[in-house]
């Protein structure tokens, strides 16, 4: 769990990104409350408004709902979900990076794909 | 409350401490109110708790001026950076004196805070050290429950785990009744997180007002070659550059998006730098 917030990237995008990574680590699970707004604001210390705006675009799509008077929860489908999105960003995230990096030292295509079978056998 | 100042100026002989300033909140928020030594920042908390009153210009909080109107000023409870109470006074007393001006005052608030902070009622203010005196200041801005409370650097000796309770309490009490609070303070990396919107004073004028994540959002520091990050500041204002063996990084008005399809490392400036870099640039 992330104890404190970088103020370098939209703190609203890091509140977000905590829900999702308890989500897909399988510390929050489908059906389980979430934590409110005002707990996270009390947690991190920051404005309300900035941690009700990091679990609202979680509410738009789809990861975790409003139950009136109640509180917040993960729905059935976020894992899947998260599981998706992580996937269409993978070549981006870690894919792209490598290659550059791999680019930059001189090693071969065919030696990354020796190296990651390496780790697959230990 | 609406908070409306239009065209204030307030002169100390020949000093402007206010130049022209307009601007208007609507509560409720958490603002910082920001700015270097002598910005006008405490000059205009005065007035607006009506404390003092402007040379030229009004405030007007729901269309009514603050200064000597009972039934604005027991909203308004201003917390300065020290000798907010008679010196004579015992804890106890200024904890009563306050209870009765304030209409919304929260004596088990106060009570609890008092316990926490451990302070002894019947100790007189004189003879409390300066976090202590710092803490009631706290205790008494927090339990006034006034639809508009302003900290005027209000820790002046208080360590940083009671700085932290005082965080702790100031969320905790907000979100149970939003109202207008009004934050200022040197110690912008403890608060920024806090505040939800900005404004920035500067030599008396008001140079920013704006809403914390928007602001974060629209400048960013990028990095890269000296090549590649001067081709993407044309045209920008830049805030700040520094150089190093062919690599550079800038301060400027762009977002971290446009900053990446050019294919740059951005990251968002912190409040407190921003604050430090606007103040600056138009000193010169």
């Amino acid at each position: 769990m992330k104890l404190k917030l970088t103020e370098d990237r939209p703190i609203f995008i890091q509140i977000k990104e905590y829900i999702e990574e308890s989500i897909l680590s399988g510390t929050m699970n489908a059906g389980e409350k979430i934590p409110s707004t005002n707990e996270f604001a009390q947690f991190y210390k920051i404005n309300p408004a900035t941690a009700r705006k990091g679990v609202n675009e979680l509410v738009d799509e789809g990861i975790i709902e409003k139950r009136r008077g109640v509180g917040m929860f993960v729905t059935e489908i976020a894992k899947e979900k998260l599981i998706e999105k992580r996937k269409e960003t993978f070549y981006d995230m870690y894919i792209e990076p490598l290659k550059d990096e791999a680019r930059r030292l001189g090693i071969s295509l065919e030696h990354i794909q020796e190296m990651i079978h390496k780790g697959e056998k230990q | 409350m609406k908070v409306k100042v239009e065209h204030v100026t307030k002169k100390y002989n020949e000093n402007l401490a206010l130049d022209d300033v307009s601007f208007s909140l609507d509560e409720p928020k958490i603002f910082g109110l920001l700015g270097r030594n002598g910005a006008g920042k405490t000059t205009f908390m005065d007035i607006l708790a009506g404390h003092n009153v402007a040379s030229n210009g009004s405030i007007t909080i729901n269309g009514e001026d603050p200064f000597d109107q009972q039934h604005i000023s027991e909203q308004i409870c201003l917390i300065s950076e020290g000798n907010n109470f008679k010196r004579d006074l015992k804890v106890k007393h200024v904890l009563n004196i306050y209870s009765f001006f304030y209409p919304n005052w929260d004596k088990e608030l106060a009570l609890e805070l008092i316990k926490q902070y451990k302070l002894p009622m019947n100790a007189r203010v004189k003879t409390l050290s300066k976090g202590m005196e710092s803490a009631l200041g706290i205790i008494v801005g927090l339990s006034s429950k006034a639809q508009i409370t302003i900290f005027d650097e209000p820790y002046i000796g208080l360590d940083a785990a009671a700085r932290k309770r005082f965080y702790n309490v100031l969320l905790e009490e907000y979100e149970k009744e939003p109202r207008m609070i009004i934050f200022s303070t040197h110690l912008i990396d403890e608060v920024s997180l806090l505040f939800e919107e900005v404004l920035i004073l500067q030599e008396g004028k008001l140079i920013l007002q704006e809403d914390a994540e928007s602001l974060r959002n629209r400048t960013c520091i990028v990095s890269g070659t000296e090549e590649e990050v001067e081709r993407f500041i044309e045209g920008k204002e830049v805030l700040d550059r520094n150089k190093l063996a062919g690599m550079m990084t800038a301060h400027v008005f762009a977002t971290a998006e446009e900053a990446h399809e050019h294919g740059l490392t951005a990251d968002n400036i912190p409040i407190q730098d921003l604050m430090i870099y606007l103040t600056e640039s138009e000193e010169v």
